[in-house]
């Protein structure tokens, strides 16, 4: 019997489809494995059968039986429990508490403690989760709050367990564990639905793949009858939609070289593990990987935003290791951020103060204490007219602008400074098609006027479009460069994903 | 010196009730999330209400149920800006201050021609000996010859350790004061849980502002609570967030002002001016707070407002 | 700091207007519910606030230390920080301002001069540790400045009493040299009690004008209240501002209470509770949209308020403490942004669209 039944799903926001008449089919007792990029709809459909979204069109049928799934508490009657990516829990309560918040089990008013442990503790036994009970969330591992979370969706009975990327954030040998539960939970007869890009997982537990590209559904596949080759072509797919005009790079000068660098993440997990890297003069060097790799902190340790715990950053032959922020932009880099209203911008300012965001205090914007309204404005006005950057004038808030035109904005800041090593990270997020063709043109001219600039994109399309080198990367090292002339989808999806010329890339 | 330091544990005791009392409160309303400047305006509100209803009804345990009610009352404008409408949390609580002090002041100099403070109280509530306890030597006449209202206190620092720590609705009220996504997930009306917060806050400062007027004092003007609101914020921090801690911190605090005013009995005054022990109790808030007399830590979605559905 | 740069945004003029008008019916309502004509008493306060020379000259001097209390506040809310101690940096600024008076001898003029700048000196120096504990510990500001206030308060006690004075509970009158009393001003207006303060505080909020919107510090100051992130990637020093900003602040707290000491009352007394003015600044600030020019303006709204409703109880025997009330409903309102709530609740569906947008571009 089929345990879900998604058929023709079709889901649009404002401007976008998000999933355009998906299937979705999952047999009861399978792990079933929903592939696809970032932005594919995965998360869409899930939020869907999960009560978060409404469909506009199809319908979901739940052990055969059509439903009309209007919020979670409505999938958690199903018998459909999620796992979020990102954890639902309560720091400083134990496990136990955070397990039963919200249908606690109660003798005379009072919160039954012991059943509840007694409770938590079976479950936990049954499914080999190895939790503490009495533990404090705080006090645990991540793969420990994780299943915590399994715990919290098994406690209310869930027959049908959604996995959000669940490897996301788990060290190897976690994962390996994770991998074991999985299996005891489909021995006791869950159905679990795995959301995931990673290929060797699928490959090493999942029984059938449905396969989503661009919101649009591509295929059902057994494992059994494929490989990680295919895969990955059907998950990354070429469908060209816009080409970029670009004459070969003529690499000149080494600009940046990065040594062995390590960073941490804002947790204090290692996210970059010994990075090596160096781009040229006139070459753009594509950053690939799957979200969550250390692309993040790479970027926000090379421009001082992050500290480097070991290794070297060299610009120009200099050290710029651990530099002020402010140096190292005035020493040569221009940074296209990749959150551009988090950091790229202060939206309240007018795109005309957000011109000088680093200049501000230097010559001729400022003489000693005093800002120079009209040198600033003169200034903004040639950027927003040699950049294009649609707005009604310069005084209007930053807030105010396009996505698309608050882009081009922080980009005129950042290349007109002339540096010579420029960081472009995510420069498309969010933008449409239109705008993304201008920013391509853009980075592309930069480089042939012999800038070295570094493209992180989550788009494997985009950075195959731009760079003149692709470099992989893989739990924060470089798993391997390709020629994006030469490489294949199945080369960069692998690589992706952990192997490297079909072995695994060790970490 | 036996009898001074009788003395000065009556005083103690007397002091703690009414920051006992508020800062319970302020443990509801912030353990939920919604951090209540506006306890000094509550408990202003509930010594007037206290000594009004007394002087009308001549019974003093009227005074205090109807402090609790028109506390409850006043804090439902800093609950609808505060989570409704989702205003900073500190101004709305400046607010309520404004409000509670002008309001009551307004209403004496209304009520009573003019006159900025209430006539006196002749019905207050007395003292309640507790036999037996009461004859032990030197903490019997400092303890167990206290208001009502002290014991009042005490009993519910155990029934707020109980409700927080023992029942569905203390642990979805922590939960919702540390992560209301991961409340609202698991089915908990966050919105619910931070009214009721509030509110309760409300009844037990006005309960607390009714300890200081128809108790230790005998009648409202401007200057009853003089600040006590405040201290009584402090009182929570110190206290860590816990009912317990709270007690201890109160203590703490009651004592400092036992030494402030009782000082000269036992000659401490002509060492350490009273001013300087007035102080005492704000410069060790900010020590604590700073990390240097034990980390306070309070509930992580303190001060945020919350959307339903938000990320 | 997300929840304050709202507060910076949420002020326009159209709704502090709203809101007056709502805090002065909220205040008209308290009126009829104790029996008193509304409009009798508002005519009353109006009036007295202008009707002579001499009240104008007396509002003006209620105007003053509320545009320099509105000032500090308003420009700790531009760099996202809750300045609630202005009422503490208030009380030392009265106190360093007294102690140079009464203690240094010094010619007229420059004494008036240095004790003012003792003043502004000691307000920064009370911003400092709170400022600090909050760049470098992340101490919220609002506790730690909550619990300044009151030190403030005992330790100026402690001073008039042990230091300045015998066991008494006032310093002695300062000296004609170090006064901000100006005859010709106060000649001008029926021998009223405005001083030269009032000079300090529209100074002060052409520097604040200045320094926020010329400077490069106000650059600074002015991008990290908005957006610390942006700020930092920007190259910014985001606890230096954070320091200079309350300490600026502090400043402005310590003026307003050089400038009341030195030319209202004329000697520091021992204190049971806070005058409120420090806190009076908040309402201000927020109802002036945390601007210069919004803050002289609610300034006035207030002073007028304050001076008029001391009158209107004389006069139509209304207890002042209704403009108390009418404060608070203002500050309600302000916050509560009842204006923009209402034009959202329209907007809702629209918000909600671009947030399923948001969240599957994550996807």
């Amino acid at each position: 019997m089929d345990a879900v039944e998604m058929k023709g799903i079709t889901k649009r926001f404002p401007g976008i489809v998000a999933n355009d008449g998906v299937n979705l089919k999952v047999k009861q007792g399978e792990i079933h494995a929903l592939l696809g990029e970032n932005g594919a709809g995965k998360s869409t459909l899930m939020n869907i059968l999960f009560g978060l979204y409404q469909p506009d069109e199809g319908k979901i049928l739940i052990k055969g039986k059509e439903t009309e799934i209007t919020g979670p508490t409505v999938a958690g009657e199903l018998g459909i429990g999620m796992v979020h990516q990102h954890f639902m829990l309560v720091d400083p309560f134990t496990v136990t508490e955070n397990i039963i918040l919200g249908s606690e089990p109660t003798t005379n008013g009072m919160i039954n403690k012991r059943r509840a442990e007694k409770e938590v503790q079976a479950i936990s036994d049954r499914y080999g989760l190895k939790v503490d009970p009495r533990a404090k969330i705080r006090d645990i591992s991540v793969g420990m709050q994780q299943r915590v979370e399994i715990l919290k969706t098994l406690y209310r009975g869930a027959e049908i367990l959604i996995f959000d990327e669940p490897t996301a954030v788990l060290a190897p040998q976690e994962i390996d564990e994770l991998i074991v539960i999985m299996e005891n939970l489909v021995k006791e007869g869950k159905t679990i639905i795995f959301i995931t890009h990673k290929l060797k997982e699928i490959m090493r537990i999942c029984d059938v793949v449905t396969i989503i590209r661009q919101g649009k559904f591509i295929g059902r596949v057994e494992v059994a009858d494929t490989d990680e080759n295919r895969l990955a072509s059907m998950m990354v797919g070429r469908d060209v939609s816009f080409t970029v005009d670009k004459k070969p790079a003529k690499p000149k000068d080494k600009i940046l070289s990065i040594r062995d660098i390590r960073v941490q993440d804002s947790r204090g997990v290692d996210a970059v593990r010994g990075l090596n890297m160096e781009i040229k003069a006139g070459e753009i060097v594509g950053l690939a990987g799957v979200d969550g790799n250390g692309q993040s902190e790479l970027i926000e340790a090379i421009t001082g935003l992050k500290k480097v715990q070991s290794g070297e950053v060299i610009l120009n032959g200099k050290k710029i290791t651990n530099l002020k922020p402010k140096t190292i932009t005035h020493s040569g880099v221009g940074h296209i951020p990749e959150d551009r209203h988090r950091r790229g911008l202060v939206l309240d300012f007018s795109i005309g103060e957000n011109m000088v965001l680093q200049t501000f205090d230097q010559k001729p914007f400022a003489k000693g204490w005093s800002l120079q309204y009209p040198a600033i404005h003169s200034y903004a006005k040639r950027l927003i007219e040699e950049f294009d950057v649609r707005t009604p004038d310069i005084h209007t808030p930053a807030r105010a602008l396009s996505g698309g035109n608050q882009q081009k904005g922080i980009i005129a800041r950042e290349v007109d400074r002339d540096p010579d090593f420029l960081i472009a990270a995510q420069p498309t997020r969010g933008l449409d098609v239109g705008a993304i063709e201008g920013i391509h043109r853009r980075l592309i001219e930069q480089r042939d006027k012999g800038k070295a600039i570094l493209l992180m994109s989550l788009e494997l399309e985009e950075i195959w479009q731009l760079s003149d080198h692709i470099a992989v990367i893989y739990e924060g090292k470089i798993a391997g460069w390709v020629d994006p002339a030469s490489t294949t989808e199945e080369e960069i999806g692998l690589l992706m994903a952990g192997y490297r010329a079909g072995t695994e890339v060790t970490s | 010196m036996i009898e001074s330091l009788t003395d000065i544990l009556a005083t103690t005791v007397l002091y703690m009730t009414p920051l006992l009392l508020a800062a319970m409160g302020g443990l509801f309303s912030e353990r939920s999330g919604v951090v209540n400047i506006g306890l000094e305006g509550l408990m202003t509100i509930g010594a007037f209400t206290a000594v009004v209803t007394t002087l009308e009804t001549h019974n003093p345990w009227l005074g205090l149920v109807t402090a609790m009610l028109a506390g409850m009352l006043f804090s439902i404008p800093h609950a609808i800006a505060s989570i409704t409408f989702k205003a900073d949390q500190v101004v709305s609580g400046v607010a309520l201050n404004f409000l509670a002090l002008g309001v009551a002041v307004y209403l004496v100099k209304s009520l009573y021609k003019g006159s900025g403070q209430t006539p006196d109280v002749q019905d207050v509530l007395q003292a309640m000996p507790i036999p037996g306890l009461e004859n032990i030597p030197v903490i019997g006449p400092a303890l167990f010859r206290a208001f009502p209202t002290t014991y009042l206190a005490l009993i519910i620092v155990f029934i707020g350790y109980v409700v927080l720590y023992r029942t569905p609705f203390g642990m979805r009220l922590r939960a919702v004061g540390e992560h209301p996504q991961a409340a609202e997930t698991m089915g908990v009306n966050v919105y619910r849980m931070r009214y009721t917060g509030v509110l309760i806050s409300g009844a037990l400062a006005g309960l607390g502002g009714a300890s200081l007027s128809i108790a230790i004092g005998s009648q409202f003007s401007e200057s009853t609570i003089a600040g006590q609101g405040f201290i009584a914020l402090a009182t929570l921090i110190f206290g860590k967030w816990h009912p317990f801690g709270v007690l201890g911190a109160s203590t703490f605090f009651g004592f400092a002002v036992a030494l402030a005013l009782k000082g000269q009995l036992i000659g401490l005054t002509t060492y350490v001016p009273s001013e300087a022990l007035n102080m005492l109790p704000y410069i060790l808030t900010i020590l604590a707070l700073a990390g240097f007399v034990g980390r306070a830590e309070a509930p992580a979605a303190i001060g945020k407002t919350y959307e339903t559905g938000g990320r | 700091m997300q929840v304050l740069s709202k507060i910076n945004k949420q002020s326009s003029f159209f709704a502090s207007l709203i809101s007056v008008i709502m805090g002065l019916l909220v205040g008209g309502v308290m009126m009829i519910l104790a029996g008193y004509n509304p409009i009798q008493a508002y005519i009353a306060l109006f009036q007295s606030a202008f009707l002579q020379p001499f009240d104008i000259g007396e509002t003006i001097r209620s105007i003053t230390p509320l545009i320099l209390t509105g000032l500090a506040v308003g420009l700790a809310f531009r760099t996202g920080l809750f300045n609630i101690g202005v009422e503490g940096q208030f009380i030392i600024g009265q106190l360093a301002a007294v102690i140079v008076a009464i203690k240094l001898d010094l010619p007229p003029v420059l004494h008036a001069i240095v004790a003012v700048i003792a003043g502004a000196l000691g307000g920064a120096l009370w911003a400092f540790l709170p400022g600090y504990l909050k760049a470098k510990r992340g101490v919220h500001e609002v506790i730690t400045t909550i619990m300044m206030n009151f030190i403030a308060l005992y330790l100026s006690n402690l001073a008039v009493t042990e230091w300045l004075t015998e066991g008494a509970d006032k310093t002695k009158n300062v000296p004609e040299s170090a006064s901000l009393h100006w005859s010709f001003l106060s000649q001008m207006f029926d021998g009223s009690s405005v001083h030269f303060g009032i000079f300090i505080a529209i100074v002060a909020a052409i520097f604040m004008y200045y320094l926020l919107w010329k400077t490069t510090t106000g650059y600074q100051l002015r991008a990290v209240g908005f957006n610390p992130h942006a700020s930092e990637y920007a190259g910014m020093n985001v606890s230096r501002n954070i320091v200079l900003s309350m300490m600026i602040s502090g400043i402005f707290a310590g003026l307003a209470g050089a400038s009341e000491l030195l030319g209202t009352s004329g000697y520091q007394s021992i204190q049971a509770s806070y005058t409120g003015i420090g806190f009076d600044g908040i309402a201000v600030s927020l109802l002036g949209g945390n601007t210069p020019f919004g803050i002289v303006l609610s300034a006035s709204l207030f002073g007028i308020l304050t001076y008029g409703g001391s009158n209107m109880e004389f006069v139509a025997g209304v207890p002042r403490e209704v403009i108390r009330v009418v404060f608070a409903a203002i500050i309600f309102f302000v916050a509560a942004n009842i204006v923009r709530w209402a034009s959202q609740r329209r907007k809702k569906k629209k918000v909600k669209e671009s947030n399923e947008k948001a969240v599957k571009s994550g996807d």
